[in-house]
C-alpha cells in the first residue's frame, strides 16, 4: 500500500491478522460468505473513514466485528424472503450474544478451510476460494497468480460461494472418522495455491510469487489449529523446504539452474531449519502420509547443504512409498530420475519406458526432459533431439526452456 | 435444513432382478425407511412408478400439448424419494450414503428452497 499513514498500517495490519477470523464467524451461521465479505469490505472502509480522527480503537478486530455485523443486518434487512428473516433473527441474536464478550473474535478459520474444500465444491476452486475467504486476495490477484482469466475466475467464485450457502455446507470440523480424508482436502487445496506460485521463482510477477507466501500462510494456520495431524505439519515442512530454495532457482542473470547446480549457500538455512523440526514433529506422530513423504525427499536433498552430498538410496525408497500410497505418474517419474544417479542413465530410461503408455505422462514436460537428458547422456541423439523438441515446446517458463535449448545445443554439438 | 434425497436406478435392471435379491432391496429400503423415522429426521418418502407410468404436459406458444412418457429419456431414471429434516449438508450425505439407492443407483442430494 503506497499511503502509508499509521492509520492505513494498522487498518492493513488488522485486515491481514483478522480477514479470515472475522468472514469465518460472520458466515458461519447462515454460510454466506459473499455476504461476509461484503459486510466486511463496508467495515474496513468505515475504519478508514473514522479511525484517522476518532483514533484507532482498542480492540480493532471487535469494531470490526460490530461494523460488519450492522451491515449484515442491514443487507439481511433490505431482503424480503422468510430465509432472509431467518436470518435476520439469528444475526440478532448473535449480535446480543456478542454484547457480552466482545473482546473475543472466535478462530474459526479452519471450520472455514473445510467447507471450502467441501466434498461439494469443485476441487479446482477450492485453492482459489480459500486465498479469498481466508486471506482477502481479490478475484483478480487470485486469477493474475493462475493465468486464468479475471472474469472467469470471478464468477468461478461467486458460484462455489453461492454453492456453500444453498447446499448447507457446515461451517464445523468434519467428525472424527471423517477428518483424515478431509484434511486431505483442504491440504491438497493449499498445496496446489502453493504450487501455482512456484513456476516463477524469478520474483518476476510479484503477484505469483506472493502465492507461495500466501500458501504457506494457510499451511501455518492449519498447523497452529489442528497440531497433532502429521500430513498438515508434513505439507507445511514441505512448502518451507521448496520455498527455501527459492533465491537459488535462478542465477543473476535469470538463468534456470537445477536443483542438482545450485548453490546452497543461497538456501534459506532457517526456513529449512523449521522444516526439519516439523517433520520430525510429523514422524513422532506415528502416521506416514503423501505429504510427510515428499518432505523427506525435501529433507535429503536439504542435508546436501550440510555434508555436500545426496542420500540417493533414501530418495528412492521415499519415492517407492509415495508410489505405493499415490500410484501418480509424477511420482514414478521422480523415481526414475532418483534411480539415473544409482544405477545410472540406461535404468533411467528403462524405467521411463515402462511409463511411456501412460496417456497422463504425454503433456508432462518434467517425463520428456528427463528422457531427453538421458537419451542425450545414452548417445541415442535423434531420439533425444525429439524428447527436448517436446519439452521445450510444453514448457511455459522463458528461462526453462532456454535452459532446455542450451543443452540440446550442447549435444548437438557433441555428436557434431 | 431440509433435503431431498433423490433416488435413481436403471429401470430395466429393475425389471430383470431375480425376485429373491428384489426382496432383499426392499428390505434394505424398509430397514432405511425406520431408521430415518427413529432418528426423527423423516418428513416423508414415496416411491415412483416406472417411466413407463409417466405423462408430460407443457405448453408452447398457448398450446399445451399432452405426451406419453417421461420428461426425459436418461438411463438412469427418478425412481422415488426421501425428504428429511438434518442440521446440514453433511448430515444428508451421511443418510445418503446410509441409503440402498447409494449401492444399487445413484442418489442425488438437493436442498429444499424456502420461499
Amino acid at each position: 500500500m503506497t499511503d502509508a499513514t499509521p492509520t492505513h498500517r494498522a487498518a492493513e495490519r488488522a485486515a491481514r491478522q483478522s480477514y479470515g477470523k472475522l468472514v469465518a464467524y460472520l458466515a458461519a451461521r447462515t454460510g454466506d460468505l459473499a455476504t461476509a465479505e461484503d459486510a466486511l469490505a463496508d467495515a474496513f472502509a468505515a475504519a478508514l473513514a473514522s479511525w484517522p480522527t476518532g483514533g484507532v480503537p482498542q480492540a480493532p478486530e471487535a469494531w470490526l466485528l460490530a461494523a460488519a455485523r450492522r451491515r449484515m443486518i442491514d443487507i439481511a434487512r433490505r431482503r424480503r424472503t422468510s430465509e432472509a428473516a431467518a436470518d435476520r433473527l439469528q444475526l440478532s441474536a448473535d449480535e446480543a450474544a456478542s454484547e457480552m464478550d466482545p473482546a473475543d473474535v472466535p478462530d474459526w478459520r479452519l471450520r472455514l478451510m473445510f467447507a471450502c474444500a467441501h466434498p461439494a465444491i469443485d476441487a479446482a476452486i477450492r485453492g482459489p476460494l480459500m486465498l479469498q475467504t481466508v486471506l482477502g486476495l481479490d478475484a483478480g490477484a487470485i486469477a493474475a497468480a493462475l493465468l486464468t482469466a479475471p472474469k472467469a475466475m470471478g464468477q468461478r467464485l461467486v458460484r462455489a460461494k453461492r454453492r456453500i450457502r444453498d447446499t448447507g455446507i457446515p461451517f464445523r470440523l468434519p467428525n472424527r472418522g471423517d477428518l483424515p480424508e478431509r484434511l486431505d482436502a483442504v491440504l491438497e487445496a493449499i498445496y496446489s495455491a502453493f504450487g501455482a506460485g512456484w513456476p516463477d521463482p524469478g520474483g518476476l510477477d510479484a503477484r505469483r510469487q506472493g502465492l507461495l507466501d500466501e500458501a504457506l500462510w494457510l499451511g501455518r494456520v492449519v498447523v497452529e489449529l489442528l497440531p497433532e495431524q502429521p500430513e498438515g505439519l508434513g505439507l507445511l515442512a514441505l512448502m518451507l523446504y521448496a520455498g527455501a530454495r527459492r533465491a537459488a532457482r535462478r542465477s543473476v542473470d535469470g538463468d534456470y539452474v537445477p536443483l542438482s547446480e545450485q548453490d546452497t549457500a543461497l538456501w534459506d538455512a532457517a526456513a529449512m531449519d523449521e522444516a526439519e523440526r516439523l517433520l520430525q514433529r510429523a514422524n513422532r506422530l506415528g502416521r506416514i502420509g503423501r505429504f510427510q513423504l515428499e518432505a523427506a525427499v525435501q529433507s535429503v536433498h536439504a542435508a546436501r547443504r550440510i555434508n555436500g552430498r545426496t542420500d540417493w538410496g533414501a530418495i528412492i525408497e521415499l519415492y517407492d512409498g509415495l508410489l505405493e500410497l499415490t500410484r501418480s505418474p509424477v511420482v514414478a517419474v521422480n523415481r526414475a530420475v532418483a534411480l539415473t544417479e544409482t544405477a545410472g542413465p540406461a535404468a533411467g530410461i528403462a524405467a521411463l519406458d515402462e511409463l511411456s503408455q501412460d496417456s497422463r505422462l504425454s503433456a508432462y514436460q518434467p517425463y520428456w526432459a528427463a528422457r531427453a537428458d538421458l537419451l542425450a547422456r545414452l548417445g541415442r541423439r535423434a531420439s533425444a533431439d525429439a524428447a527436448y523438441a517436446q519439452a521445450i515446446l510444453l514448457e511455459p517458463d522463458v528461462a526453462v526452456r532456454r535452459f532446455l535449448e542450451q543443452r540440446r545445443s550442447r549435444m548437438r554439438a557433441n555428436f557434431a | 435444513m431440509q433435503y431431498m434425497l433423490a433416488i435413481y436406478g436403471d429401470e430395466r435392471t429393475a425389471e430383470s432382478t431375480p425376485r429373491e435379491q428384489m426382496t432383499e432391496i426392499v428390505n434394505a429400503y424398509m430397514a432405511y425407511t425406520k431408521a430415518l423415522q427413529d432418528a426423527k429426521v423423516l418428513v416423508g418418502s414415496n416411491r415412483l412408478r416406472p417411466t413407463s407410468a409417466a405423462t408430460t404436459v407443457r405448453t408452447v406458444d398457448g398450446q399445451t400439448k399432452v405426451l406419453d412418457g417421461p420428461f426425459a429419456e436418461t438411463k438412469e431414471q427418478l425412481g422415488g424419494y426421501y425428504l428429511i429434516d438434518v442440521s446440514d449438508l453433511d448430515a444428508a450425505l451421511d443418510w445418503a450414503k446410509r441409503c440402498p439407492a447409494a449401492r444399487y443407483g445413484t442418489v442425488e442430494v438437493r436442498p429444499i428452497w424456502v420461499m
